[in-house]
C-alpha cells in the first residue's frame, strides 16, 4: 500500500460477490475515475471480512470505515461525499441492534469485539492476488527464518511446543504428525493440504484460500522443509473456482519471488506445489480416501495403518494438514510457540475459525480463542436467534457430529469438551437452529447426506445407514413406534464400531445426539403422532378457525386439489380426506385463521 | 454399450486433452474435468476414448466417472438450476423451495425439462450461507429465495430476457 492516500477495500469472497460486489467495485473505479481521483484511491477486492449476512461490504481505509449491505448504486454518494468531503454516508453504516446507533469502526461491533483473528489474520485487510501486500505483513518471513536459521527437528519442536492440533476435525497435534512423517525414511515424501471441505454449511477453507492464499503455500514449504519433502500438493474442491483462481495467482508469484522452485532464498531447498481438483466427494475429506482421489481412482478409504505419515500419495510418506491448520503455522514461528500456547484452554491452544450459519442474525465467518462459550458465540457474536426466537439447538460438526442443546451454551468450545457433550468440533460449521425446527427430521437431513455421500464400500455404511434412514423415515410419517428408539441406538452403534472409515464411524452421530438430547421429541413422534416443531408434513392437520375466519374465499380460491368449502362470507372448512397438507392455505388466508396441529 | 459414433473432431479434442495430461492414468480426474468442461458431459462413447488414450480399462474410468457427483452422463439443460441443500439453506427453508421447483417443472431432481431448457440438481453449499436459502440459475447466483418467487425465476428464463446475464453473470 504505497502512494495512495486512500483505500476501497472491497470484499470478494463468494458470497458478497453472490450479490454484485463485481458491481460495487466496476461503480467505484467509475466515480473516481470520472472525479479524477484515480490517484489518490485505489480500490481492491479483499478476501471474506466475516460479516456476510451485512455484505456485500465496502470497507474505506484509512479512516477504518465499515460499509454494510452496499449495493452498486450507493458508489456515487461513497464517493462524492465520503472521499470527497470527508462524510461517511451515515445510512451504508452498521446500526446496532441494541443501542440503535450506527457504528462507523468495525472494532466497535460486537461482532469483532469477542473475535481473535490469526487464521483469517489477513482476510479482509490485504489484496489476496498481491504478494507484496502479504510480505508486507510479515509474510514469508516464517519461511525465510526457518531456512536461515533453525532446523527442522527445531522447527517441530516450535509447533510442538504451540500444542498447535490439526483443524480439519480430528484434533491431531500437528507438530507430532510432522515429525513421524520426518522419522520415516524415504527417496520422496509429500505434504498435502486438503482443502475438501465438505460439511455443508461450513466455508472457512474457502476463505482463508481465497483471502490469503500466501499463507498456506508459505506453511505448506516449511512443512516440506520440516519432513523432507520437495512437492506439495493442494486437494481442493471443483466447486471452488474462485479460491483456485487466486491459488493458482498466488503460486505464479511465489515461483516469481523465488519463493517456490529450486534453491529458495538461496539455501539449497526445493519445493514445488499443484493443484489436484476434487470433483464432489464428502468422503475425500478422509486422508486415505483422498489420496486414491489425487492418484486418479476412485475416493475410496482403506484401513488404517499404515497411516499416510508412513505410506501415502504413490506409497511414499505424506504428511496431510487441513488448509486453517496450515494459516497458523507461519504466525506460530513469527509470534513463538509459548506467545500461540498462551491462548486457548488446556489441551486445546490458539484459536478456531467457524462458519455460523442457520437461523442467527448475523451469519458469517468467525474466529474465536478455544475455551469461547457457545453462548458468546451465539449471542455476542452472532446477535442471537433470527426473528426472536427461542434458541433450540446449535449443529456442530457436520455430519459427523452432534445437535447440542441450551444446556452446552456455557460449555468452554474446545476438541474434548465438545466431544464429552456428544458433538465434535468437526472442521467448524456452526448451524443454529431454533423452535420451529424438528430435530428427528435434522437427523434425517444429515442421513440423506451420508447415504448420498457413502461409498458403498463397507456395509455397516452403505446398509446400515439406509436402515437406520429407513426408520426415521417412518417415525417422521407417523408409523414410528416406541420400539424404534432402541433400535436406533443399537444400529447406530454398531455402524460405528464396524465402519472401515471416519464417514461411517460417525455419520450415526446426529441421530445418537438427537436422541440424546431430544427424546422428548421423538416420542412426541411415536407416541402421540405429534410433531412438536410443526414439521413433519404427515403429523399435521390444518385447521381452520372459525372465529377468525372472515370467509374470504382465498384459501378455497387458492387450494390446489378443492378440499376447502364454505360460502362466501361464511367461515370455511377443511375436508381432511382431502388435504395434501401443501400449507398454501396457511401461506395465503390474512387473518390468521388457519391453524396447524 | 456405445450407441452413436462420435464425431471425428470430438474424439480429436478428447484425445488432445489426454496427451495434455502425458496420457497419464493417474491424470483421469483432470482428463474428465477438462473434457467435461468441453463437451458438457461424459457419455459412455466419450469414457471411451479416454480410456484407450489412458492405457485403462472402460470399466475403471465409468467406475471414476459414476463415483463422483460433479460428473455426469446426462446432458445439463440449457439454463442448469442448483438448489443449494447444505445445512445453512436447509433450515432456511431450501426443501420447500426445492419442491416449488419440481412442482413448477415438473420433473425430479437429476432430470431436465422435455424442451431441454432447464435441468433441476441439488448441490452442497455455495457458501454464500448468509443470502440462504440460495438457488443457482448458471452462474448466477439468487439469494433469500421464497417458495413464492420459484415461479418468477422460471419466467424470467423462459421469456429469454435474463439468458444473456446467465452467461455473463
Amino acid at each position: 500500500m504505497t502512494d495512495y492516500k486512500m483505500h476501497l477495500l472491497i470484499c470478494g469472497g463468494t458470497g458478497c460477490k453472490a450479490a454484485e460486489s463485481d458491481e460495487i467495485k466496476k461503480s467505484l473505479k467509475n466515480w473516481i475515475d470520472e472525479l479524477g481521483l484515480e490517484d489518490d484511491v485505489q480500490v481492491v477486492f479483499t478476501g471474506c471480512f466475516g460479516f456476510c449476512e451485512k455484505g456485500p461490504i465496502v470497507k474505506v481505509m484509512p479512516d477504518n470505515t465499515f460499509y454494510v449491505n452496499v449495493k452498486p448504486d450507493d458508489a456515487e454518494e461513497i464517493v462524492k461525499e465520503h472521499l470527497l468531503k470527508g462524510r461517511p454516508v451515515q445510512r451504508l453504516l452498521y446500526t446496532d441492534p441494541v443501542s440503535k446507533k450506527a457504528i462507523s469502526d468495525s472494532k466497535g461491533m460486537n461482532f469483532y469485539k469477542k473475535q481473535l483473528r490469526i487464521a483469517l489474520r489477513n482476510c479482509g485487510f490485504i489484496n489476496p492476488e498481491s504478494i507484496d501486500e502479504y510480505i508486507s505483513r510479515d509474510g514469508y518471513m516464517a519461511l525465510g527464518k526457518c531456512l536461515g536459521e533453525l532446523t527442522p527437528d527445531e522447527t517441530i519442536k516450535e509447533i510442538k511446543d504451540s500444542g498447535l492440533r490439526g483443524r480439519g476435525g480430528g484434533g491431531f497435534p500437528t507438530g507430532l504428525k510432522w515429525e513421524i512423517t520426518r522419522n520415516v525414511e524415504s527417496d520422496e515424501k509429500y505434504v498435502v493440504c486438503n482443502a475438501d471441505e465438505g460439511d455443508p454449511g461450513a466455508f472457512m477453507d474457502r476463505s482463508i484460500l481465497e483471502g490469503d492464499p500466501h499463507s498456506v503455500i508459505e506453511a505448506m514449504a516449511i512443512c516440506g522443509y520440516c519432513i523432507g519433502a520437495e512437492n506439495g500438493l493442494v486437494y481442493i474442491r471443483a466447486e471452488y473456482p474462485l479460491a483456485i483462481e487466486r491459488l493458482k495467482i498466488a503460486l505464479n508469484q511465489a515461483r516469481e519471488y523465488g519463493l517456490l522452485g529450486e534453491d529458495i532464498l538461496g539455501t539449497g531447498f526445493n519445493f514445488e506445489i499443484d493443484i489436484r481438483l476434487g470433483a464432489g466427494a464428502f468422503v475425500c475429506g478422509e486422508e486415505t480416501a483422498l489420496i486414491h482421489s489425487m492418484e486418479g481412482l476412485r475416493g475410496e478409504p482403506t484401513f488404517k495403518p499404515p497411516f499416510p505419515s508412513v505410506s501415502g500419495y504413490l506409497g511414499k510418506p505424506t504428511n496431510v494438514n487441513n488448509v486453517e491448520t496450515f494459516a497458523n503455522i507461519p504466525v506460530i514461528l513469527n509470534k513463538g510457540a509459548s506467545w500461540f500456547s498462551k491462548i486457548g484452554t488446556e489441551k486445546s491452544k490458539g484459536t478456531k475459525v467457524f462458519a455460523l450459519a442457520g437461523k442467527i442474525n448475523n451469519v458469517g465467518l468467525i474466529e474465536v480463542p478455544m475455551g469461547t462459550t457457545l453462548r458468546e458465540v451465539i449471542y455476542d457474536i452472532g446477535g442471537g436467534i433470527k426473528d426472536g426466537k427461542g434458541f433450540k439447538s446449535v449443529q456442530t460438526g457436520g455430519p459427523s457430529g452432534g445437535c447440542l442443546t441450551k444446556d452446552f451454551l456455557d460449555t468452554p468450545i474446545d476438541y474434548d469438551n465438545l466431544i464429552k457433550a456428544g458433538s465434535m468440533m468437526g472442521s467448524g460449521g456452526m448451524i443454529v437452529m431454533d423452535e420451529d425446527d424438528c430435530m428427528v427430521s435434522i437427523a434425517k437431513f444429515y442421513l440423506e447426506f451420508t447415504l448420498e455421500e457413502s461409498c458403498g464400500k463397507c456395509s455397516p455404511c452403505r446398509i446400515g445407514n439406509k436402515r437406520l434412514h429407513e426408520i426415521l423415515e417412518n417415525i417422521t410419517n407417523g408409523n414410528g413406534k416406541e420400539e424404534d428408539l432402541e433400535r436406533l441406538k443399537l444400529l447406530s452403534n454398531v455402524i460405528k464400531d464396524t465402519s472401515l472409515c471416519g464417514l461411517g464411524q460417525s455419520s450415526p452421530n446426529p441421530v445418537l445426539s438427537t436422541i440424546l438430547n431430544f427424546e422428548d421429541e421423538y416420542l412426541a413422534h411415536v407416541n402421540e403422532g405429534k410433531c412438536p416443531a410443526g414439521q413433519c408434513k404427515a403429523l399435521l392437520k390444518y385447521e381452520i378457525i372459525e372465529d377468525l375466519c372472515t370467509g374470504c374465499t382465498l384459501c378455497f380460491r387458492n387450494c390446489p386439489v378443492g378440499a376447502i368449502t364454505g360460502e362466501r362470507r361464511q367461515p370455511h372448512y377443511i375436508d381432511q380426506s382431502l388435504c395434501i397438507k401443501c400449507g398454501v392455505c396457511y401461506e395465503k388466508c390474512k387473518f390468521n385463521a388457519i391453524r396447524l396441529s | 454399450m456405445p450407441k452413436i459414433k462420435l464425431a471425428e473432431n470430438t474424439v480429436q479434442q478428447i484425445k488432445e486433452v489426454c496427451a495434455e495430461f502425458g496420457n497419464k492414468e493417474g491424470e483421469l480426474i483432470n482428463v474428465l474435468h477438462k473434457v467435461q468442461n468441453k463437451l458438457g458431459y461424459l457419455p459412455a462413447e466419450v469414457q471411451e476414448v479416454i480410456a484407450r488414450e489412458l492405457k485403462t480399462s472402460v470399466a475403471k474410468v465409468y467406475g471414476v466417472v459414476t463415483f463422483y457427483s460433479f460428473f455426469t452422463m446426462i446432458p445439463k439443460g440449457e439454463f442448469p438450476i442448483s438448489i443449494c441443500m447444505g445445512t445453512a439453506c436447509y433450515v432456511r427453508g431450501a426443501e420447500q423451495v426445492l419442491s416449488e421447483f419440481k412442482r413448477q417443472l415438473k420433473v425430479e431432481v437429476g432430470e431436465s425439462t422435455d424442451d431441454g431448457k432447464f435441468s433441476l440438481n441439488c448441490l452442497r453449499c455455495v457458501g454464500a450461507c448468509g443470502l440462504a436459502p440460495v438457488v443457482m440459475v448458471g452462474e448466477k447466483v439468487f439469494g433469500r429465495v421464497a417458495p413464492t418467487q420459484v415461479v418468477n425465476i422460471i419466467k424470467e428464463y423462459r421469456e429469454g430476457c435474463a439468458s444473456e446475464n446467465a452467461k455473463s453473470a
